[in-house]
């Protein structure tokens, strides 16, 4: 089967003016074989020759040393959280999942990343659109500076909105200097109001870097040719440049709501006492009262909500680019042929 | 297409410079409503920078452009109804053929009950009606130049736009692409065409009239038999077709001399001594002297090309090349021969 393929999905390619009886097996191989997404690996390629080449025996002994270097230091710890969360049976489990503080940082946590997913994707798009089309001097070293931004650390940008919002911060002290006022009106920074925007202040550029990718592969004859067919830049947008960079912003979304789900740093920095995430939870349980097995259970429903996201996310851009298609797979067809 | 919509184009005084550099001088063009103009050139003459100037994609830095009366120079490519083909095809990978053809109706709201019959019609002219529901990957690349075409033409622009159109097609689809333009512009003798290319044989095949470019400027307009028959410039003569460009000066009695030789030609001679250049092409060299201007000279090469012998003959000191029929005995390399053209075959050009 594996040694066959190659050559059924080669035929249509080599011989692209034949395009007739031949043409709806070529269709649903091609479509078969394509990869999906910058970020999804090929399945079905290389899988053959591999397994044509190596014996299984010397196979097996060349995946020993990364699998025992994940299980000692990713794996084993992992499953001592696992097996902690459950000692004593399942009885703390269902005493985190009764008590209320677990219910409000699930919702709490779910909601503000959501929210901050929702909002790095607006603004990443918005903000990638323009700094890949829209020319202006300095474009490029707002994308380098996208770049370096990725590398920052969370926190950093946490404190950076305390120093402009904070109770004691720029915004305040310009609002006291001017009115006299005991104290300034911004006080949103401790509230998860805060959290959101620090979030989306940090992970839009997660959003951005993708898009500014896939943005790149967009053949400019493709909008010319749509902004010669009567469209406007509005229906360009949503009709030329979104299909095609769409697995790519689901990448980065999907990217972003994983990484919020499991923030820390943000929400301890913005000292936003009322706001609990599940991360914040885990670490009031195990720091402040020593509960282990109940810091364990709700440290394991964050694993397995991450866990959970990505499986759905890999499913969804896996489909999306089964059925969508990007401009660069169709141009690297297109030199096959 | 029903609606007539004849509108020309016209470009007046057209400059365009990018970062300093003219890529497009005082360009002057009338395109008649309903003709076929190429634009000639080599690259880097100007002649796509002048097609992106009517679709919009360029702004000049001086001059208009008009399509029919309206003056389009300050509009967004969005608002000037032509359409456009490029080179690469540049059909929209995510959608399907039909979609691709629905694009530009869409964009213009084209009332929802009329798109899929304007689809069918526009498919159905470049043969491509069977493929609407075709992912532009599993079409070749002529079936998608066919599909770009058909989604232009969809729009009933009353300009199209061909930037290349045939330049990524191999050679024999190229030439079985031509006759289908051919055939296109027949069904559609109100659609103004402006034609980018820099093949000589699909300027000459296509248009009504073609201007050739050089160097952001042009160098001559014309149909294409005045263009290859009577150049008027250098530039023309060598590019259109190949010519043999020899220096010459003017005799008495309306004749002009190549060396020993009296030569009438077509033109209107120069005073006597004044240089001027003589362009007579290959194939209209025979071999003998037949013909009423005899050069002789020494034959330096002789190339077999099929249909037939390229020779190559020292006339006073310049190569003269003659584009012969084939024949069983071809002069051999060394021999002395003379060769003769017709008076109406040799024309004067200027620099």
């Amino acid at each position: 089967m594996t040694e066959t393929r190659p050559a059924a999905t080669a035929s249509p390619r080599t011989a692209p003016a034949s395009t007739g009886p031949a043409a709806p097996a070529a269709s649903a191989s091609d479509t078969a074989e394509r990869p999906g997404t910058g970020a999804a690996p090929p399945r079905t390629r290389g899988a053959g020759p591999s397994r044509r080449a190596g014996g299984s025996g010397l196979r097996l002994l060349w995946c020993l040393p990364p699998l025992l270097v994940l299980t000692v230091i990713f794996l084993y710890p992992l499953a001592l959280v696992v097996v902690e969360g459950f000692r004593g049976g399942t009885g703390t489990y269902r005493e985190v999942f009764a008590s209320q503080a677990f219910t409000d940082a699930l919702v709490t946590t779910v909601a503000l990343a959501v929210g901050a997913t929702v909002g790095c994707v607006v603004l990443g798009f918005v903000l990638a659109l323009v700094v890949a089309f829209v020319p202006f001097p300095g474009s490029r070293g707002v994308a380098r500076f996208v770049d370096v931004f990725l590398s920052f650390p969370s926190f950093l940008i946490t404190l950076a909105l305390l120093f402009v919002y904070g109770t004691v911060g720029m915004a305040n002290g310009l609002w006291t200097g001017v009115t006299g006022a005991e104290e300034g009106p911004f006080r949103f920074l401790t509230t998860p109001w805060g959290v959101l925007l620090a979030e989306i202040t940090y992970f839009t550029p997660f959003v951005m870097r993708p898009l500014l990718a896939a943005f790149a592969q967009v053949e400019t004859g493709q909008i010319e040719a749509a902004s010669s067919l009567g469209a406007r830049p509005a229906r360009i947008v949503r009709r030329v440049i979104l299909p095609e960079a769409w697995p790519a912003l689901m990448a980065g979304g999907s990217l972003v709501l994983v990484l919020c789900l499991n923030e820390f740093a943000i929400v301890l920095f913005t000292g936003a006492k009322d706001v609990v995430t599940l991360p914040m939870l885990v670490y009031s349980k195990a720091i402040l009262s020593s509960d282990y097995t109940a810091a364990c259970c709700v440290a394991t429903v964050n694993v397995v909500l991450s866990v959970g996201l990505y499986a759905l996310y890999r499913y969804v851009t896996g489909r999306a680019g089964r059925t969508g298609g990007t401009g660069r797979s169709s141009r690297r067809a297109g030199a096959l042929a | 297409m029903s609606e007539a919509r004849r509108s020309g184009i016209r470009f007046e005084e057209v400059t365009v410079a990018y970062d300093g550099t003219v890529v497009l001088d005082g360009f002057d063009l009338t395109v008649e409503p309903g003709e076929v103009m190429a634009l000639l050139g080599p690259s880097g003459s100007g002649k796509t920078t002048a097609l992106r100037a009517v679709a919009g994609f360029v702004r000049p830095a001086a001059g208009r452009v008009l399509i029919g009366d309206r003056d389009v120079t300050g509009l967004p490519p969005h608002a000037r109804d032509v359409g456009m083909v490029v080179q690469s095809y540049a059909l929209f990978p995510h959608m399907r053929v039909a979609d691709n053809v629905a694009f530009g109706l869409k964009a213009r709201r084209t009332p929802r009950g009329e798109i899929a019959a304007r689809v069918a019609e526009a498919l159905e002219m470049v043969g491509m009606a069977d493929y609407a529901r075709r992912h532009p990957r599993e079409l070749s690349g002529g079936q998608q130049q066919r599909v770009a075409i058909a989604r232009a033409l969809a729009v009933r622009p009353g300009v199209l736009l061909l930037d290349e159109p045939l330049s990524a097609l191999d050679a024999r689809l190229r030439s079985g692409m031509l006759a289908e333009l051919d055939r296109l512009h027949r069904e559609l003798p109100d659609v103004s065409v402006l034609y980018v290319t820099h093949d000589q044989v699909e300027a000459l095949t296509l248009a009504d009239r073609v201007a050739v470019m050089d160097r952001a400027r042009l160098r001559e307009v014309g149909t294409p038999e005045q263009l290859y028959r009577a150049p008027r410039r250098t530039f023309t003569a060598d590019f259109v077709g190949a010519a043999n460009l020899l220096p010459v000066v003017g005799a008495p009695g309306g004749t002009v001399r190549f060396g020993d030789a009296r030569l009438k030609v077509a033109s209107p001679a120069p005073s006597a001594g004044a240089e001027a250049t003589l362009c007579v092409r290959p194939h209209r060299i025979t071999l003998g002297e037949e013909a009423a201007n005899v050069l002789r000279g020494t034959v330096t090469a002789v190339q077999w090309r099929g249909a037939t012998h390229r020779v190559a003959v020292e006339v006073a000191g310049r190569e003269v090349v003659a584009e012969l029929p084939e024949t069983a005995e071809p002069p051999a390399v060394g021999a002395e021969v003379p060769l003769s053209f017709a008076v109406r075959d040799g024309v004067l050009v200027d620099d």
